[in-house]
């Protein structure tokens, strides 16, 4: 019998996570019974699995394991008159446990982590915690947040969610969508935090995307049918197939124009584009769907200077009728500029109220950089810097900046 | 089954014109009306002025009387409504109802004790 590590055990833990904590919060109706449950378990797996090997199927193994460990800890605690511990028993003693409703415990469990009810922090750390199997640690730490502070705000949610009963089920037609949505920007935000990789540990904001994705994976298993869950997907796929290319080893940042073509991770690239191909027979566009094939532009491109920037427009133009911001405005912009000249793109920038946006200040300034407008741009470049919170970031409009009165 | 407070959050001063009032209260009979026949209508009802009310505090093994409301601010609860509910999404969906009827942010919560205990 092959010698099992407490790594390797933990790994598989965190593997299992989700699935068996959603199993377990729908037998026992309680998630800090689930999460109990699955410690319980985790404790008896590291007594047993070194000796016994690891199970055939692990999950399966965990579910049942903690199961029983939490009934038995609830008959030992339980009073008699303690009415809601013996619902809980007699809930727990009767319902499936099987595989099969497994999936759809999941997305209930996703659907309950992302309730509106619950401010999109909470969601954003619940998600990780829940589902993700993180550590409150490890959440703390990749939200920059002392421990007992991210502690406490997930005592609380999971108070919330108990005490105002936040439903454990997947929304009905009519509220579908928008909880969706919801999910989706958790599942972006928590990718977003770990590929713009503010501050903290690097290792741990990797881990953040690497999250994201695997959310974003179970979530398109769950709801193939929903083209903006394949589109987020997709999304994620094509940026973080640059993700090696996007710094060099000094840990400067590299942008896209800049990068080296050959870095780029050739696997993830073919994934995001197989699955933007499939959103675009379904003919159903969406914000996500939209941000992925203008990422699957980019992707086709060998070199910077053959990006059909034509393309990449008119998808911005789509982008901005259905889903339109300042945001999306500014990076329709940098499109403009590579099709109707930086003229045209200056005027369209000006018009923007984002004052407070470094990217703004930082599009600004190059654009006037080529327009040979170059003290106009040190300004900008010099409001950028002022606004960016991000070092990297910073270093390289710093260097820009440098450029531009050296020469 | 739970019972949800639905507070109605009304910001100081004077009323709506009356064409409007009438309107709103139209709908929050209306609501009301459906509540009951939901059967999730436990009380509702509206409140008068902030300025109506008086603080008591315990003090020195007596009470202290002095007048009201007791929070400073802008909004004041202008009344609210008591309804059971299986869980959370079906309490926001009556009070989404009621803040399209009153015009005015409902506050949700629920009660400790669940309801028919």
């Amino acid at each position: 019998m092959p010698a099992l590590l407490a790594s390797e055990i933990e790994r598989v833990f965190r593997e299992e996570y989700g699935r068996a904590l959603a199993v377990l919060a729908r037998v026992f109706g309680d998630i800090d019974i689930a999460e109990e449950a699955v410690q319980d378990a985790f404790t008896v797996a590291v007594q047993r699995w070194p000796s016994a090997g690891l199970p055939p199927s692990p999950a399966g193994w965990i579910i049942t394991t903690a199961r029983h460990r939490a009934i038995d800890r609830l008959r030992r605690e339980a009073s008699r008159a303690d009415r809601h511990t013996q619902a809980v028993l007699l809930l727990a003693g009767s319902g499936p446990a099987e595989e099969a409703a497994v999936r759809d415990d999941r997305l209930r469990l996703i659907f309950t982590c992302c309730h509106p009810a619950l401010a999109a922090g909470v969601q954003v750390a619940l998600t990780l915690r829940l589902l993700g199997g993180l550590s409150t640690a490890e959440i703390a730490r990749a939200f920059l947040v002392p421990e007992p502070t991210m502690a406490q705000r997930l005592v609380r949610a999971k108070g919330k969610i108990r005490d105002a009963k936040i439903p454990y089920q997947v929304p009905g037609e009519a509220e579908l969508p928008g909880r969706l949505r919801a999910v989706l920007a958790v599942i972006y935000l928590i990718f977003n935090e770990g590929y713009t990789a503010s501050s903290g540990g690097r290792l741990i904001r990797e881990d953040l995307c690497t999250e994201a994705i695997r959310l974003g994976r179970l979530l398109a298993e769950l709801m193939p049918g929903e083209p903006e869950v394949m589109g987020l997907l997709a999304l994620m796929l094509l940026t973080e197939s640059r993700r090696a290319a996007r710094s060099t080893g000094d840990g400067d940042l590299v942008l896209l124009a800049d990068q080296d073509r050959d870095r780029w991770d050739r696997g993830l690239i073919a994934e995001g584009q197989a699955i933007v191909r499939q959103c675009l027979q379904r003919g159903e566009p969406g914000p996500y769907q939209i941000q992925a094939a203008i990422n699957a532009v980019h992707s086709d491109a060998p070199t910077a200077s053959a990006t059909d920037w034509r393309q990449i427009l008119q998808l911005y133009n789509q982008l901005m009728s259905c889903a339109p911001s300042p945001v999306v405005a500014l990076n329709r912009a940098v499109a403009v500029a590579e099709v109707q000249g930086p003229d045209a793109a200056l005027t369209l920038v000006d018009g923007l109220d984002l004052g407070n946006y470094h990217l703004f200040h930082a599009i600004r300034a190059d654009l006037l950089r080529r327009l040979g407008r170059t003290a106009e741009a040190a300004q900008a470049y010099d409001m950028a810097i002022a606004r960016t919170g991000n070092a990297a970031e910073r270093d390289l409009l710093r260097r820009n900046r440098q450029l531009l009165t050296g020469a | 089954m739970t019972r949800y407070l639905l507070s109605v959050y009304q910001p100081d001063g004077p009323a709506p014109p009356s064409a409007d009032l009438r309107r709103i209260m139209q709908d929050v009979e209306a609501l009301n009306r459906e509540m009951k026949a939901a059967g999730v209508w436990v009380f509702s009802g509206g409140l008068h002025q902030p300025g109506t009310a008086t603080v008591l505090r315990p003090h020195d093994g007596g009470v202290l009387i002095s007048d009201g409301p007791f929070a400073e601010g802008k909004e004041h609860i202008g009344g609210f409504t008591i309804i059971t509910a299986p869980d959370l999404d079906a309490a926001l969906d009556w009070g989404g109802r009621l803040a399209g009827a009153t015009t005015l942010p409902i506050e949700v919560r629920p009660f400790q004790d669940a309801a028919g205990d």
